[in-house]
């Protein structure tokens, strides 16, 4: 069990960029464009680590720490989420908020390190990030509120462990509810389209990416990796709670879950071609939904 | 067939939430349409025991007049008004969809208090959802300026009493029923007539300047 746990992390470290190349794929389809390579990500990051970075003479530790800080909660948080019927590698009861404040450090430092520059554009992407974090999250915590509650278990290895077991018919309404809400808050926190759009260049409309301009080189790099980490942990999350696969064999279980995870960027690269991009008003409005169907699944349950 | 009816309770629910959320007026209007659709599906399936003519003849008017003959209506009307796409709340959509998560907690309150006589074990959604679906009508007929959004307000409504209706009373009160859809297919008639004439007369729709009538 030990090692199919390693396996899990390991799949995450390596296959994790991989996803956004799946959705760049995806979305150069749709288009009737040839597209980037399927492993650009890789290629980039691996291009950033061997620059140097630039710093502003305005910027202090802070600027330094983001980059760092964001990694090492999204690693942490990669050993929390189990996948395919191995548990996390660190697994408790409560570790759900433990993943949510995980996520949550990853932005502050995140929003900080923007704040840090001085620049007006990074303030206003800081301002956007955590208006939005502060409906996504507690759909997110709702939603898992609402599965806790299902399955009886505060710890994700608990949730995700005793889904598969449970009667579909009873079970189907209640998680159909919850994944449709988590991957609101997928699309979110990640950055993805009807909330923000990853390729956007002109800075009074975008939000993750205007955070991050002027971090360069290696810093650059943990951050587009933290990213992808990020979209495997929400991913991985997701695809346990919305098709609990299970065969009886561990490594089947594994690769399916993995599979499911692909599955979910090529819906998002769907999702990215056929939808505009939100106006920034409406997307409270949007994050408030996942807010309703997480506060109806868990109300649901009230007997 | 308890947990097909509890699904449908869900879909109405998440229709309630659609109807408060959603921004534009043809969307609206499917929202509602699409109601009428599964309170149709709700009927079938609430009689599936003992499917009768009657019964069948009911799902099958209501699905037709709620689904599509109200819409297209009301899209005429609409077209015929020339009104903005937008609906134009009192109450911002955001507060209006955390109002409907209040709404949906007074009414599984009420749900618990108010259990189906007989039958209503394994669907402890149904009362609730149908308390919640009345409320949202009322709150769309208090909130939303529009003539259509008060008809579409008083649809919802009366989907609310058909859905209790159906599922905890049965089949006894199926021409009721028909009287009933009969009184909702007047008055959307009438009211789509009304919204045209306002129209006419005053060259928009809100209903909110109505009240500048009373001098």
């Amino acid at each position: 069990m030990e090692f199919a746990q390693t396996i899990n992390i390991i799949a995450g470290l390596i296959l994790a960029p991989l996803l956004s190349g799946v959705i760049n794929r995806v979305k150069a389809l749709f288009a009737g464009r040839t597209g980037q390579p399927l492993l650009q990500p890789y290629f980039d990051v691996w291009k950033l680590l061997r620059k140097g970075a630039v710093y502003s003479s305005t910027t202090t530790w802070v600027f330094k720490a983001g980059p760092v800080v964001g990694l090492a909660s999204a690693l942490a948080a990669l050993c929390l989420v189990p996948a395919g019927g191995a548990g996390g590698f660190f697994s408790f009861e409560g570790d759900i908020f433990l993943l949510a404040g995980l996520l949550a450090l990853m932005r502050f430092f995140t929003v900080s390190a923007a704040l840090d520059t001085g620049s007006a554009f990074e303030g206003m992407g800081a301002s956007r990030e955590v208006q939005f974090s502060a409906l996504a999250e507690p759909a997110l915590l709702l939603g898992l509120a609402a599965a806790a509650r299902k399955t009886g278990s505060v710890s994700l290895a608990g949730i995700l462990g005793a889904l598969p077991q449970m009667n579909p018919a009873d079970a189907a309404p209640v998680f159909a509810l919850i994944s449709v809400a988590v991957y609101l808050v997928f699309l979110c926190e990640n950055a993805r389209i009807p909330v923000d759009d990853p390729n956007t260049h002109l800075e009074l409309t975008m939000i993750h990416e205007v955070m991050v301009l002027d971090h360069s080189g290696p810093d650059f790099a943990f951050i587009t990796y933290g990213a992808a980490l990020k979209m495997w942990v929400l991913g991985s999350l997701l695809a346990g709670l919305a098709a609990p696969l299970r065969t009886g064999f561990l490594w089947a279980d594994v690769a399916a879950a993995a599979a499911v995870v692909f599955g979910l960027a090529a819906v998002t690269g769907v999702v990215e071609s056929t939808m505009a991009r939100l106006k920034m008003v409406r997307v409270p409005h949007l994050l408030m939904g996942a807010l309703v169907l997480s506060a109806v699944a868990y109300m649901i349950m009230l007997r | 067939m308890p947990v097909f009816i509890e699904m449908l309770m869900i879909v109405l629910i998440l229709l309630d939430v659609v109807l408060l959320g959603v921004s534009r007026l043809g969307a609206f209007v499917r929202a509602v349409a699409v109601q009428g659709v599964v309170l149709g599906a709700l009927t079938l399936v609430a009689n599936s025991g003992n499917l009768t003519l009657r019964i069948a003849a009911l799902a099958a008017v209501s699905m037709a007049v709620k689904g599509f003959l109200f819409p297209v209506m009301l899209e005429r009307a609409m077209r015929g008004a020339g009104v903005r796409r937008e609906i134009e709340p009192f109450v911002s959509f955001v507060t209006s969809m955390a109002a409907c998560i209040v709404m949906l907690g007074v009414s599984l309150f009420l749900g618990w208090r108010l259990p189906l006589p007989d039958g209503g074990a394994g669907m402890p959604l149904v009362v609730p959802a149908a308390i919640l679906t009345m409320l949202t009508g009322l709150f769309i007929l208090v909130t939303r300026k529009k003539a259509v959004t008060q008809v579409v307000g008083y649809l919802t409504f009366e989907n609310g009493i058909y859905a209790f209706g159906v599922v905890a009373v049965g089949e006894v009160n199926a021409i009721i029923e028909f009287g009933v859809l009969l009184d909702v297919f007047v008055a959307v008639f009438a009211m789509g007539i009304a919204i045209y004439q306002i129209n006419r007369e005053f060259d928009h729709i809100d209903t909110d300047h109505l009240s500048m009538l009373k001098g």
